[in-house]
């Protein structure tokens, strides 16, 4: 019991560090920062606005690292994303009753199927023809978004659909329905992968391939479960993008956000070698990388550089993580530890 | 252990060549284990030296010390008198040392010439001469009698001449010290006596080889000394005509000086009637690792599998379980025919299997005891049906308890725990399924004496209960107080069977040794050849 | 590659004899891919088979193609470069910045020549000496050049130097009234260079032995670091190259040019029949790739028909069929 406890505490102190430093950066910079109003009954304030923007991403990692728990990569989630964005956006602008509830429902389910179909495809090429993950997905990053222009026959397709609206845009009970999306799913992840065998099984796939398969554990299904775990949260993503619009972007909807996604599980402190993976880790990571964005023209740095700032995360958490550089750090403390102080403030 | 250095003619006696290299008191550690503690080697030039010893005995180590794969902890390595300490396998090269490794360490995706020059290739202009390499790689290949295109790709030929190149390649290297670790395993007889032939012409130039073999009858043919090895620590140095093959068995696998418990074993009754076996196999054989072979298994039975390293007792463990799919025979489980197409079929069939390489292909190192406890379970049962958290933790306790499992924490993550611990999660793992047979690959190596005792104990009580193991280890004391039947191994096939009775450890090795041929039982013949047995 | 006649068989047997060597099987796949798309497209379309058309493959894609060079090296040793693009991105910018500032345009190149080189080896140090995944190490590299060009600008620079505008004109006439500009002379320069690297020296030859087994090629005591951290370099050189040619053709320097332009890179390599894994595959394979990706993009446009996302999804099915190829090739082998 001594052993495992600092250790958890170690894996999750870094970015959660790093978090409350962002918001005390904030806080300085914005006196106002954490306050939150009530208006019309329903919640306002930066907090709320980077919990209601960061949801996408945070889906969509919920995801990644599932997948990157079994050694695997997802880089089509951006494009998986246009995709549901496309096809809800044409199905309801197809419709007879454009503003319907019920039109807005299909239309999401119709997308959200499809999108089980591309993680269907991604899963097959990753478990049963064993190619490596990030080839195989490559293949549907690189055509997807054609696939999505070919839905929305390259048109921005607008919609005017209240009940999809509410989606991206929407309010329940003074909270804007984005956040409580991605809390739902946070919770399911949670509740599919920890309180079945999921999580454990899909660890033991990505710690030990080999004496996981020799334990008779069926590695393939697990992959090809994972790979329509993450390509159903991006589906969702894609819909929330597409909802708080009002429009299906084929060309940037969701545009990055697989590296977004896999930034916020690496800094979640998930690794990308596999393994052990820590779902609150990648909403910490997922908040920290939406609170940056908001952080940085807050303090007055033009936003487009938030770049730089996520390129120094990556590279401190990847140090962090790696065995060498540790090494080169307790042997030779100044030299190696210099660039990565400078990192983190 | 007794660690008696004999030495042949006295190191400083007169005409005695120095030696080349001479590495003296070498320890090396890894993270809980001693892999070479103290060991001294020697290597004479003109001679042809062969290091031997079982699993674990710190052959490989010694060697990638040799070769600058791994720093020493201690110890002192002279070549040609002068203290090296390796940084890399290119200061071992270019102090004149090459090495043939287990593995063709060569890049099959290049030209056979291109594998034999790279890193000295002629060049010319400042571009690399390939007319002139390729020459050149002919040359050396003509000299070793090899008729092998230089041109042509290396993964268009088979393991045995890619393993030929690899030699070509250290050969060319003008080596003065040239090391063979296992270079024969994938060779068929042709190809070792030509092998032999290019080894016995360096050695007349002077080069000091270094071999390594499992096969006896090699390494009786061709090596002038040897050195033996066990458990990490020095046994002895020999001249080769000084041994013979039981001599060198018997150092080689050693015997236990501690006083186990001794423990019951009910032989079987030889009057009984033969009840109908559990599992039978016929033919059961795999291209390269096991040549066709019959095994019948009861239940309430202990089959202990006898032989070295290489003999194919691992590889037949692996066919048992379908671990890797066997090309020939017939699987009967309870008189039923199947096909044991993996380890999911496996296990469907009350089949268990622990590796005897615990942390690559047993131990999940960073989950819990527990998860790695009901790991086997959990995966029989799919993902959606998690093992129920009060049935995972009476299981996991009770196996904590009852193998005294430490620490008796259910939490602690497996990758800390010590070698013996781990391996009685591991056969926790197995019996929370209930098999009906248990398969066990060197179960208690690099285990300390307590845990060891602990698992015997734990096998017999199985046996007891109606469960069927087949027990395979190094150790031959072990396998015969464990064992109801004993089955031995050599060159990758079955060479004897024998009940238990009145069997001690010198048949054994006389079996295995290759020099009783009492016929046994139910088996082919006692002693055979080197060279028929290897791979057609 | 070279002839070299050794033996005593007669070239006629030979010639007889010949099937070409599996490393140059997926060469060929990828030029007979290429030569039918010709085909097909000189059949539909009037005007397609001109030489003109041809040659404008690589005067268009010029920069993809210094990009796709950089690249082999990089795969060839079982890495991947994802910083490609943003490097374009920001050496057009250092160029546009540094020229408006006053720089003379020799400086400026030699600048982002510099800089490209340096951000790649940076990559290479780090990927090689603190092993961290080609993939995020070059990510990471992704997310600096991007940034830093927002931090020299968020808006595009114009470039209104002289010698950039004249080598951005300047064309070389061919035979046949075709002509050639000299950013597509530099990119076959390029191209001949690398496959001479890569066949010629020992370096060119220790990335494919790299690729093939880094194990092995440590125990045959080759410079493995070397040439780790040095692909990178050459990659982050070819890039910031890539970016002035990139420079040349839209004269101007902007954050947001070059956006996934490393996924046409990769695409372009893998295509041209270089294995993912590392080990096998030429420069002219990536050539050809990047040719194909342009013959596509010219069958669409001369079909007139055809919108223009069926470019992104022809690459993908072509991805798709050149690795599941490439899978079953190497299955085969082991």
């Amino acid at each position: 019991m001594p052993d495992l406890r600092p250790l958890v505490r170690h894996q999750l102190m870094w970015p959660v560090l790093a978090l409350v430093v962002l918001l005390v950066v904030n806080v300085v910079a914005t006196p106002s920062f954490f306050s939150i109003r009530m208006q019309d009954g329903h919640l306002y304030g930066s907090l709320v606005d980077i919990l209601r923007n960061g949801a996408p991403v945070l889906l969509v990692a919920l995801g990644m690292t599932l997948v990157i728990a079994t050694r695997g990569i997802d880089l089509s989630v951006g494009a998986i994303a246009a995709i549901a964005g496309a096809v809800a956006c044409t199905s309801i602008a197809g419709s007879s009753q454009e503003s319907a509830t019920g039109t807005a429902i299909v239309a999401m389910s119709t997308a959200l199927a499809v999108c089980v179909l591309l993680g269907l495809w991604n899963g097959f090429l990753v478990s049963v023809l064993g190619i490596q993950p990030i080839i195989a997905t490559l293949v549907l990053m690189t055509a997807g978004r054609g696939l999505a222009m070919l839905v929305t026959d390259g048109q921005i397709t607008t919609v005017n659909n209240p009940a999809f609206r509410r989606l991206g845009a929407g309010f329940v009970a003074t909270l804007p329905v984005a956040i409580i999306v991605a809390l739902v799913v946070l919770g399911i992840t949670a509740v599919l992968t920890r309180r079945t065998a999921l999580g454990m099984l899909i660890e033991a796939v990505g710690i030990n391939p080999e004496a996981a398969r020799l334990a008779g554990v069926r590695s393939r299904t697990i992959i090809w479960t994972v790979y329509v775990f993450a390509a159903f949260c991006a589906g969702i993503a894609g819909l929330m993008i597409a909802s708080n619009t009002s429009a299906a972007d084929a060309n940037n909807a969701g545009l990055f956000i697989e590296l977004d996604a896999i930034l916020a599980v690496v800094i979640g402190g998930t690794s990308l070698a596999g393994g052990r993976f820590s779902l609150t880790g990648t909403l910490v990571g997922a908040l920290f990388i939406q609170t940056l964005a908001t952080t940085i023209p807050t303090i007055g740095i033009p936003a487009e550089t938030n770049y730089l700032f996520k390129a120094v995360a990556v590279i401190v958490v990847c140090l962090l993580q790696s065995p060498q550089a540790r090494a080169a750090l307790a042997v030779n403390r100044r030299p190696a530890a210099a660039p990565v102080k400078a990192g983190v403030a | 252990m007794q660690t008696t250095v004999e030495t042949g003619p006295s190191p400083t006696g007169v005409g005695q060549p120095t030696p080349v290299v001479q590495m003296t008191g070498i320890s090396i550690g890894f993270p809980g284990v001693k892999a070479l503690d103290g060991v001294d080697l020697r290597l004479l030039p003109g001679e042809i030296h062969a290091v031997m010893g079982e699993n674990g005995a710190g052959k490989s180590t010694l060697i990638k010390a040799l070769t600058g794969v791994y720093s020493i902890d201690a110890g002192t390595i002279t070549v040609d008198g002068t203290p090296h300490s390796f940084s890399g396998p290119f200061a071992s090269q270019a102090a004149g040392i090459s090495t043939v490794y287990q593995e063709v360490n060569l890049c099959t995706n290049l030209t056979v010439a291109e594998n034999m020059m790279l890193g000295r290739e002629p060049h010319r202009l400042g571009r690399i001469d390939t007319r002139r390499m390729n020459q050149r790689a002919r040359e050396v290949l003509d000299r070793l009698g090899l008729d092998i295109d230089a041109r042509s790709q290396l993964d268009e030929h088979p393991i045995a001449i890619q393993q030929l190149v690899a030699i070509a390649r250290a050969v060319d290297i003008d080596a003065r010290v040239l090391i063979l670790d296992e270079p024969t395993s994938s060779l068929d007889a042709d190809e070792v006596s030509r092998l032999f032939d290019v080894m016995r012409t360096l050695r007349a130039d002077g080069v000091a080889i270094l071999f390594v073999s499992h096969f006896l009858d090699q390494v009786f043919e061709i090596s002038d000394r040897m050195t033996v090895l066990r458990n990490g620590r020095l046994v002895a140095e020999h001249l080769t005509a000084d041994m013979t093959q039981l001599s060198l068995v018997q150092e080689m696998i050693g015997r236990e000086l501690e006083v186990l418990d001794r423990i019951d074993r009910t032989p079987a009754d030889p009057a009984a009637p033969e009840p109908a076996p559990l599992m039978t196999v016929l033919g059961l054989g795999r291209k390269g690792s096991l040549e066709a072979t019959d095994l019948t298994l009861h239940d309430g039975e202990v089959v202990g599998v006898a032989g070295l390293l290489g003999s194919g007792r691992t590889e037949l463990a692996r066919l048992l379980y379908g671990a890797d799919s066997a090309d020939t025979g017939e699987v009967e489980v309870r008189s039923r025919r199947v096909r044991l197409k993996g380890p999911r079929a496996a296990i469907e069939h009350g089949i268990a299997f622990s590796s005897e390489d615990r942390r690559a292909e047993g131990i999940i190192g960073e989950l819990s005891i527990a998860d790695n406890m009901i790991l086997a379970m959990q995966a029989s049962r799919g993902w959606m049906r998690p093992v129920p958290q009060r049935t995972k933790d009476a299981l996991v306790a009770k196996y904590i308890e009852a193998l005294d499992i430490r620490p008796a924490d259910p939490q602690a993550m497996m990758r800390n725990l010590s070698g013996g611990n781990q391996q009685k999660v591991l056969l926790a793992r197995w019996l929370i399924t209930e098999p009906e047979l248990l398969i066990l690959d060197e179960p208690t190596r690099g285990i300390d004496i307590g845990a060891k005792a602990q698992i015997q104990q734990l096998v017999a009580e199985l046996a007891r209960d109606g469960m069927s193991v087949v027990f395979i280890s190094a150790e031959l004391e072990e396998v015969l107080r464990l064992s109801d039947r004993v089955v031995v191994m050599r060159d990758r096939r079955k060479i004897a069977e024998r009940d238990n009775v009145d069997l001690d450890v010198a048949d054994v090795l006389q079996i295995i040794a290759g020099e009783a041929s009492s016929p046994g039982p139910a088996d082919a013949a006692g002693a055979v050849p080197h060279q028929e047995a290897s791979r057609a | 590659m070279s002839a070299v006649t050794v033996g005593s068989t007669s070239w006629v047997d030979r010639v007889k004899g010949y099937s070409p060597p599996q490393r140059f099987v997926p060469v060929i796949a990828t030029f007979v891919l290429f030569v039918s798309m010709f085909g097909v497209g000189s059949i539909r379309y009037e005007g397609f088979a001109s030489p003109q058309v041809l040659v404008n493959l690589l005067v268009d894609n010029a920069f993809l193609i210094v990009l796709a060079v950089g690249m082999t090296f990089v795969i060839l040793t079982g890495g991947i470069d994802l910083s490609v693009g943003s490097v374009v991105a920001l050496s057009t910018m250092i160029a546009a910045a540094t020229l408006r500032a006053g720089w003379p345009p020799v400086l400026s190149m030699v600048t982002v020549l510099a800089v490209g080189t340096l951000l790649g080896l940076l990559m290479g140090l780090v990927i090689h000496y603190f092993q961290i995944q080609p993939f995020i190490a070059t990510l990471a590299g992704m997310f600096l050049a991007r940034g830093l060009c927002y931090l020299i600008s968020v808006e595009s620079i114009p470039i209104r130097d002289d010698l950039f505008g004249s080598l951005s004109s300047a064309t070389i006439t061919l035979p046949g009234d075709v002509y050639l500009t000299y950013t597509a002379v530099i990119a076959l320069v390029v191209v001949g260079v690398a496959a001479w690297v890569l066949h010629m020296t020992r370096f060119g030859r220790t990335v494919y032995a790299v690729g093939g087994s880094e194990a092995s090629a440590l125990l045959m005591g080759l410079r493995v670091a070397r040439v780790k951290v040095g692909v990178y370099a050459i990659s982050g050189f070819c890039s910031a190259l890539a970016g002035l040619l990139f420079s040349l053709y839209m004269l101007s320097g902007y954050s947001l040019h070059a956006v996934g332009m490393e996924l046409d890179a990769i695409a372009a390599v893998v295509i041209g029949g270089t294995l993912l894994t590392g080990g096998r595959g030429l420069v002219v394979g990536s050539l050809l790739g990047v040719l194909v990706l342009g013959a596509i993009q010219t069958f669409i446009s001369f079909d007139g028909t055809l919108s223009s996302w069926w470019t992104k999804i022809s690459i993908g099915v072509l991805l798709l069929v050149f690795v599941v190829m490439q899978r079953f090739f190497s299955r085969r082998q082991s």
